[in-house]
């Protein structure tokens, strides 16, 4: 039995629909991804199965319990890392944990014991007694992580962990939550529009557009499901019909005003394609990644860069949404 | 016990708060303070309230003007404290919501009367190097007016939680004090006596519960009542009740 179903999710806002009948299932101890671009409805999925936001309709049960119904069930069984800061800047890093630990009814040994093996996994045993307030964006994202795992829940959820991390702490931050997931056979749940960390970390993930499921699998499935590799072309006048008889070409796109073809054995095939379709301005050819997946699928590149969790930009739109 | 956890877990918070953010603190004495002085010490030298120097029978009104501006402001701040702070992880804990909203009653009304303690401890000064005469400190008086002062503080927390739990965006904010605060200041006869009202302006008075914790600390303090000592204390508990009942109730639908 999966440790989290969903049922017909959806989130409906005044005018658009956030999360659109969503039906996935995530097995214990597996690392899903909900991969998307902003405003796929990623968080708002995440902020649903945490027991923050009521669905408009549909439900889902979590370690056994309906999210609406047994929301402080739910809420027992589980550990969050927001995207936005939810620690306290005034108090200590010590001190913020120790609250997560009364806060969980925690036996004041077990909290000490736990506050000092979590804070040395995240390398802030040195910082603890400092405010959070002088932390990096870094430390406090780590804090957080630190604060979500104290608890042990049984599934551990992340919105946009790495989100605004040098690529250092980002590293450091995927090694660790893979060593959840394999020691403490931890579910984790994840919320990412970063192609690269979806893919290193996943065991499964969803790729989300517009509130719905584009396609579900492993990242390595889903590659290959895209069958061999991609060869771009770029050229000044291109002509796509003598491209579409070959019976090796599997698809043909255009991509940012350049065609993308995707194959089988691309390096074979090279030469006969180049001779048919003449003069060429640049010619790439590489195995296919998540992006790859994602305008396949959903016949748009992935809008990466602009990240989420804008406060003031969300600020505006809070009064609209709900 | 878990629940009891919990609410000590917020209190703490709110004191540790309390006690790091002391310039929040000393805005929020100063503010009272000029009230006290220059409205009280100015008008007082050409009028006196029945029999009363001004400052001296304004001095109850500024200790409710601190209740109302410190406590209401606490219970909205929710509104940013679920968007950007600590508020999601405490709404996101296996802790009953009741449980949430008493914890948060019992910080904010700790954090308010810790800054009336201040100021009360100043109008004690006052009095004693005669800046203020009249006040009668005995007691009874300092006991009657701090009960008033904690039971009414805590049904202005309520209103600013309730309204804080309610809203989902801080634009709203200036509306509330204008629309809230103010109306509930000016209109308690914290600055004038309410004896001998204009027609139109007595019902806003009187249907205002601030008003009656007013006249039960002046009465305490000044011995001058428009009511009744336990009329008074009977009002303005029956408002705290409704405000907690209410309180709980919308916090148990609060939406982030």
């Amino acid at each position: 039995m999966p440790i989290i179903e969903t049922k017909n999710l959806t989130k409906k806002f005044e005018k658009m629909t956030a999360v659109d009948k969503l039906n996935l299932q995530i097995n214990e101890g597996e690392i899903f991804g909900l991969l998307g671009p902003n405003g796929a409805g990623k968080t708002t999925t995440l902020l649903m199965l945490v027991t923050l936001k009521p669905p408009t309709s549909g439900t889902a049960t979590i370690n056994g319990f309906d999210i609406v119904k047994q929301a402080d069930k739910v809420r027992k069984s589980i550990g969050i890392v927001f995207q936005d800061p939810s620690s306290d800047e005034i108090l200590t890093g010590y001190e913020n944990l120790k609250l997560h630990g009364w806060l969980y009814d925690m036996p004041s040994d077990l909290r000490e014991e736990r506050i000092k093996e979590v804070l040395e996994l995240v390398e802030l045993t040195d910082r603890r007694n400092d405010r959070v307030k002088k932390y990096s964006g870094g430390m406090r994202r780590r804090l957080e992580l630190a604060r979500g795992l104290m608890h042990h829940p049984k599934i551990l959820f992340l919105d946009e962990p790495t989100l605004g991390l040098d690529p250092q702490s980002r590293e450091h931050i995927w090694k660790y939550i893979e060593n959840l997931a394999k020691e403490k056979n931890m579910t984790i749940v994840l919320t990412t529009h970063y192609m690269d960390e979806a893919d290193k970390l996943c065991d499964r993930l969803a790729i989300i557009d517009k509130g719905k499921i584009a396609v579900l699998g492993s990242p390595i499935q889903l590659k290959k499901n895209l069958g061999g590799d991609i060869i771009r072309l770029k050229a000044k006048t291109l002509d796509i019909d003598v491209l579409k008889n070959l019976p090796y070409v599997k698809n043909i796109s255009p991509c940012d005003g350049e065609v993308c073809l995707t194959l089988e054995d691309a390096n074979t095939h090279l030469q006969e394609i180049l001779k048919l379709v003449g003069k060429v301005d640049s010619v790439e050819i590489r195995s296919p990644t998540l992006d790859d997946v994602f305008l396949h699928y959903t016949g748009r590149a992935m809008r990466e860069g602009s990240p989420e969790g804008n406060w003031t930009e969300k600020m505006m739109n809070a009064s609209e949404k709900t | 016990m878990s629940e009891l956890k919990g609410i000590y877990a917020l209190w703490y918070r709110e004191m540790k708060v309390f006690l790091r953010e002391r310039s929040r603190v000393i805005s929020s004495i100063i503010n009272p303070l000029l009230w006290l002085l220059i409205i009280g010490g100015g008008l007082g030298s050409a009028v006196s309230f029945e029999g009363y120097d001004v400052m001296t029978f304004i001095f109850p009104g500024v200790l409710i003007q601190t209740a109302l501006f410190s406590s209401v402001f606490f219970g909205v701040y929710i509104v940013w404290d679920k968007k950007i702070d600590f508020m999601k992880e405490v709404l996101v804990a296996p802790m009953r919501r009741t449980s949430l909203f008493v914890g948060k009653i019992i910080g904010g009304s700790t954090d308010t009367l810790l800054q009336i303690l201040i100021l009360f401890a100043i109008g004690i000064i006052f009095t004693i190097i005669g800046i203020m005469p009249g006040l009668q400190l005995t007691f009874f008086s300092i006991t009657m007016s701090l009960v008033f002062l904690l039971v009414t503080t805590a049904g202005l927390v309520s209103i600013g939680l309730i309204i804080g739990s309610q809203m989902e965006s801080p634009e709203g904010f200036q509306l509330i004090i204008s629309f809230v605060i103010f109306p509930l200041f000016f209109l308690s006869g914290s600055l004038f006596p309410i004896t001998n009202l204009p027609k139109w302006l007595a019902p806003f008075i009187y249907v205002n519960p601030v008003t009656y914790a007013v006249d039960g600390i002046r009465g305490a303090l000044l011995g001058t009542y428009q009511f009744s000592l336990l009329f008074d204390l009977a009002l303005i508990s029956l408002f705290t009740l409704i405000m907690i009942l209410i309180g709980t109730y919308a916090f148990k639908k609060m939406k982030l």
